[in-house]
This record gives structure tokens, C-alpha cells and sequence, in this order.
């Protein structure tokens, strides 16, 4: 049994920054419940002595010469942005007051 | 040229097509012309399109003066072609189907975008799909399903669901998907099209929205082997853009599937059946491996050889699949902030965080937070061992599985699909269900290893398509394409047509 709670699931949707409504969070709390216990099946194969593969097809570090590649200009990278001021991303305050 | 005529542009197969661009017996503002009306004909009734390039045109246009001015030009130059909405386009919107990008036009083309632009094709538009590739029917498109060509009633395939339409209903004759669990073979399965998954790494991921950046691929959606074939030397090759390009030369693919079209071509081929993924009782409909059996019959009298392969870790792809996709994905998807690009929700004295989780909540569907949320917790400490380490070491299992089928055969085969396809609303509510879906194609992206999907007949219970699946080794994509076009070959002699012919006209 897995141990998804509604606590578990608002913690995480903190963490990552997803504002769910109290009932996104119970029915995430069901369903993330049965898949959680249904994907821990991995366990029953993943023996000490099996390594662990992060990357299908391992290449190594690929490395390029330092030197100035294409980049995009001010304007192109602010295009898509949702407020700019003064060549900038603008966003409301990084801390709040209590900070 | 009268409607006649230039409806009949849309049947031709991308190499047809491509032949009478080169001789000029028809322009490409023509072939463009045709598929365009084509769509505003019958993408009412699929809604393959999310946007259409209002360029497509004057791109051909520009195409057709190179042409007339003697330029050489690529083989598939002139060629309409369908972009799925996960890759970045310049000058057309990008949001990967989600409403967190809706509108965004990237700065920047993605490699393969920019590559079929060199060569000539001309993108028409962007294709629907589930929201950031996150499924398997394209209902979580935020803006709506594409419903499937055979039957509008069901559901096209996931998450390429817009792109295997396209091709199958005749509004494209070449698409562009991505695969990171089975997006681009399932819907190929569940469309009666062709979906090729390369090699990890054989094709550019730069500008390819990333879900999970381990098992993402992008790759060709066409109605033959030999124009996917074409489409992968178009699109492929070492990328510096991408550090996990392969840097190695590839053949040409298109060779290779002209190779399959030779009397004889699988003549001593060895096909390993996988012995899991190939017997009743493992969740196929049996119309769907009725037709898998009989293809693989039809490649036994062409001199193939059967081998029975056991691969006993696939049974664990699934769940690892289901704890390394979402853990990946709920980095990937991080950079959806509301400070650089997409949707921002404003929030009264609110900071910079509640302003992100208010967007984020806004933006994304259920499946995403769904994936997400289940990524964070299979990465949060305490479970990050007995969950995504866990995971990761079965994909060290299947790689071994694969090794050890390899050994005795050339390529692998499956059902592309476990069943036909379902009915639109069907699954839904059930993720674990929807999960299935993906059972015989998740191995290969897994392992990196390539596959192919094609079609092998209709079931006869419900006369919807079923699609077979061949997978070879890490960099020998090559072999499918033979094989795949084998197969069609003697298949499309069977049917006295391609199999696409018997599918509904719509319009």
C-alpha cells in the first residue's frame, strides 16, 4: 500500500508549484494511490547487484570549443515573455512581506 | 488544373508526389493547394490541425521558382508536410497542446524543422496531440481531441493522435511526431499509417518541447515505409545542438527500404517473436493478433525464419516507464514559470511564486499535474531509491532482455498496439488503462533501441486497423525499414492496394 494522503499530494503540488483546488487534491490523492502501487512492482526486480541505467545510449561528455556560438538577440528572447521592461523578464516580488 | 485533378494529388504517396514535383509535371504550389483544400474539406470532422501555415504557399511558390530557375533540389523539395505542435516552428505557434503555450511562437526553429525546410518540404501546419505527449488518444489535448479517419467516432492514437490522422486521411502526405513511450506507432497502429521511431539519439532533439529527455525521439509519420524511410534522411544525423546526438554517419534509409522492396529481400532474416508480447492472454485482441500472426506468416513464405525469444523484463517496462517519464517530466516541465514564455495568471500582492503556481495550475491539465505531482513524489527523498532507482534498474534489465534476444535474431517483432482503436472517452477516467495502451512499444524507448509500426490488415471483429511492430538494435534502424517495406510490399500485393484505400473518403 502506498502512502499517498491528501497531505502527501499538497506537499508535492507545493514543491512543484501547481496551486490545486482541495478537489484536484482528493482525487489525486485516489488515483496517484493506485498508480504509485501499481508501478512499485520495479522493486521486485531491482536487486542490489543490477546497476542502474540513466541514459538509453551513453556518449560521454560532449564538450564544444568555447567560443561565442548563434545566441538570440534581446528582442528575440523577450518575445515570448509575459511582461519585459527595460530589456528584462519583469515579474511581481521575489519575496514575500514576511521575508 | 480542375478539382479532380488536384484531388488526386492528396492520394499520392510522398515518393509519387515527389517524382512528378522533380519532373515537373505538377508544381508544388499544386500539391500545396490540394492538401489545403483537402484539409478545409475534412479536418472539421478530425481536427488533425492546431494552427495552419499561412506561408504554405509562397513557400511552395518560392519552391517552385528554384525549380523552374534549374536549381537542384533535395528529393522531397515541394512536398507538404504536417509538423507535430511539440516542435518549435518559427513563425507558427508552439504550445505542445497545452494552453500554457498557447500562442507562443518560438524564437527558433527546432533541427528537424529547419532541416525539411532546406530541402525543400513545405510545412502546412501543426498537428494535435495530448498535451506535452502525455497519452495515448489525444483527449488531453487542451484543445480538443483529433478523432480517428477510420471511425470518427474513436480515437486516433496518442500523443500523435493529430499527426497519423493527417497522413491517414489524406491532408498530409508526410507528418513529423515524437515517440517517448509509443506516440508515434501507436497512432500509426490505431490510423493504418507508418510511424518510425529512430534510434535514441539518431535524430535532433534540439527544439523538440522535451517530456522526458531520455526517451524522446522524434521521427517520420507517413503512409509507406519507403517515404518515412525519406523523411528520416531528411530529418536525421548528428545535431552539435543536441548533446545526446549520435555522431556517427547513418546509411540511407531510403535505401534501405528500396532494398525491401527487392524479390527477396528477408531471405534468411531472422524474426524473433517475443514469446511475452505475442500470446493470448496478454491483454491483445485477438483480431489484432490474428493479423500480427498472419503478417508474420506472409514474411516465413517470402524465407524469413521465425525464432521464439523470450524477453521477461518487459513485463516490467510499464511501471518503470511510469516512474522515469513523469520524474523527468516534472523537471522538464519546470521551465513553464510564467517568467520567460506562456501564460502568466496574475495574482493580487501576490509574489513571484503564487503568480507561478496560480499560471501552472491554470495551464495544465489533469493528466499533466497528474504526471507531475507522481514525478515529484518519485523523486522526493526516501522514495527516490525504491522508485526512480528502482526504475532505472530495470531498464538495465530490458537492455539485457534486448541483448539477449538480439543474440539469436535480426529483428524483433510485436502487435504495435494491443488493440484497435477504442472509443473516444473510453478510458479517460482510468489512467492505469490508458497506460496499457503503450505496452508492446515502451521497451524501445527504454533501450533506445528503434522501431517500426505499419499496417498488417483490419481486425476482423471490427474492421479498424492493427499495426505490427519490428525492432532492431541501437543503430541499426536500417533493418526495419527493409523489413517494414517487405512486408508492405507483399501485404499492399494481398490487399490489391494499400491498406488506406479501404478507408472511409470523408469529405
Amino acid at each position: 500500500m502506498s502512502e499517498i494522503t491528501p497531505d502527501v499530494v499538497s506537499h508535492l503540488a507545493h514543491l512543484a508549484r501547481i496551486a490545486l483546488t482541495d478537489d484536484e487534491i482528493a482525487k489525486l490523492t485516489s488515483e496517484l494511490g493506485v498508480i504509485v502501487d501499481s508501478v512499485a512492482k520495479v522493486t521486485e526486480v531491482a536487486t542490489p547487484d543490477v546497476p542502474a541505467t540513466s541514459h538509453p545510449i551513453p556518449l560521454g561528455t560532449v564538450t564544444r570549443p568555447d567560443v561565442v556560438g548563434e545566441t538570440l538577440t534581446t528582442e528575440q528572447a523577450l518575445a515570448g515573455a509575459p511582461e519585459t521592461e527595460l530589456g528584462q523578464f519583469k515579474v511581481s516580488s521575489i519575496l514575500g512581506e514576511e521575508q | 488544373m480542375s478539382a479532380s485533378t488536384t484531388g488526386d494529388l492528396t492520394r499520392l504517396d510522398a515518393s509519387e508526389l515527389a517524382a512528378k514535383l522533380s519532373s515537373g509535371e505538377v508544381s508544388s504550389v499544386e500539391a500545396t493547394q490540394a492538401h489545403l483544400d483537402r484539409i478545409a474539406a475534412v479536418d472539421g470532422d478530425i481536427h488533425a490541425f492546431l494552427h495552419l501555415n499561412a506561408d504554405a504557399l509562397a513557400t511552395a511558390a518560392g519552391i517552385d521558382k528554384r525549380r523552374a530557375a534549374g536549381e537542384k533540389l533535395g528529393g522531397l523539395a515541394g512536398v507538404p508536410v504536417a509538423i507535430k505542435d511539440v516542435l518549435c516552428t518559427l513563425g507558427m505557434p508552439s504550445t505542445a497542446g497545452s494552453r500554457i503555450l498557447e500562442g507562443w511562437i518560438p524564437p527558433y526553429d527546432a533541427t528537424v524543422v529547419a532541416r525539411m525546410r532546406t530541402a525543400g518540404l513545405v510545412p502546412l501546419g501543426k498537428t494535435n496531440m495530448d498535451e506535452f505527449a502525455m497519452g495515448s488518444s489525444t483527449e488531453h489535448s487542451a484543445y480538443g481531441p483529433t478523432h480517428n479517419p477510420w471511425d470518427l467516432d474513436r480515437i486516433p492514437g496518442g500523443s500523435g493522435g493529430g499527426s497519423a490522422a493527417a497522413v491517414a486521411s489524406f491532408e498530409a502526405p508526410l507528418a513529423l511526431g515524437s515517440d517517448t513511450g509509443g506516440s508515434i506507432r501507436q497512432p500509426a497502429a490505431v490510423t493504418g499509417s507508418v510511424g518510425m521511431k529512430p534510434t535514441y539519439g539518431g535524430v535532433s532533439r534540439y527544439g523538440a518541447i522535451a517530456l522526458a529527455s531520455s526517451l524522446d525521439q522524434v521521427g517520420p509519420v507517413t503512409r509507406t515505409v519507403l517515404d518515412a524511410g525519406l523523411l528520416h534522411d531528411v530529418i536525421g544525423g548528428h545535431d552539435p545542438r543536441d548533446s545526446t546526438s549520435i555522431p556517427d554517419a547513418w546509411p540511407s534509409f531510403a535505401d534501405a527500404a528500396r532494398a525491401g522492396l527487392r524479390e527477396g529481400a528477408v531471405r534468411g532474416l531472422k524474426i524473433g517473436v517475443v514469446s511475452e508480447m505475442s500470446q493470448e492472454n496478454q491483454g491483445f485482441q485477438p483480431g489484432v493478433l490474428q493479423r500480427f500472426n498472419e503478417a508474420l506468416a506472409v514474411l516465413e513464405a517470402q524465407g524469413a525464419e521465425l525464432v521464439e525469444v523470450s524477453a521477461p523484463s518487459f513485463d516490467y517496462a510499464i511501471a518503470a516507464y511510469y516512474l522515469i517519464l513523469p520524474a523527468e517530466a516534472s523537471s522538464n516541465l519546470a521551465k513553464f514559470d510564467s517568467v520567460r514564455f506562456g501564460l502568466r495568471v496574475p495574482v493580487a500582492g501576490g509574489t513571484v511564486e503564487d503568480v507561478m503556481a496560480a499560471s501552472r495550475e491554470a495551464g495544465f491539465g489533469d493528466e499533466v499535474k497528474r504526471r507531475i505531482i507522481l514525478g515529484t513524489y518519485a523523486l522526493s527523498a526516501g522514495y527516490y531509491d525504491a522508485y526512480y532507482g528502482s526504475a532505472q534498474k530495470v531498464r538495465t534489465l530490458i537492455q539485457r532482455d534486448f541483448d539477449a534476444a538480439f543474440a539469436s535474431c535480426d529483428v524483433l517483432a510485436t502487435p504495435a498496439a494491443p488493440t484497435t482503436a477504442f472509443k473516444l472517452g473510453e478510458k479517460i477516467d482510468d489512467p492505469l488503462a490508458m497506460y496499457l495502451n503503450d505496452l508492446t512499444t515502451i521497451p524501445a524507448n527504454l533501450a533506445g533501441v528503434p522501431g517500426i509500426a505499419l499496417p498488417v490488415g483490419l481486425a476482423p471483429e471490427d474492421g479498424l486497423p492493427v499495426g505490427i511492430q519490428f525492432m532492431a538494435p541501437a543503430r541499426e534502424d536500417a533493418r526495419l525499414y527493409t523489413v517494414g517495406a517487405a512486408l508492405e510490399r507483399q501485404l499492399v500485393a494481398q490487399w490489391g492496394g494499400p491498406l488506406l484505400a479501404q478507408a472511409p473518403t470523408l469529405a
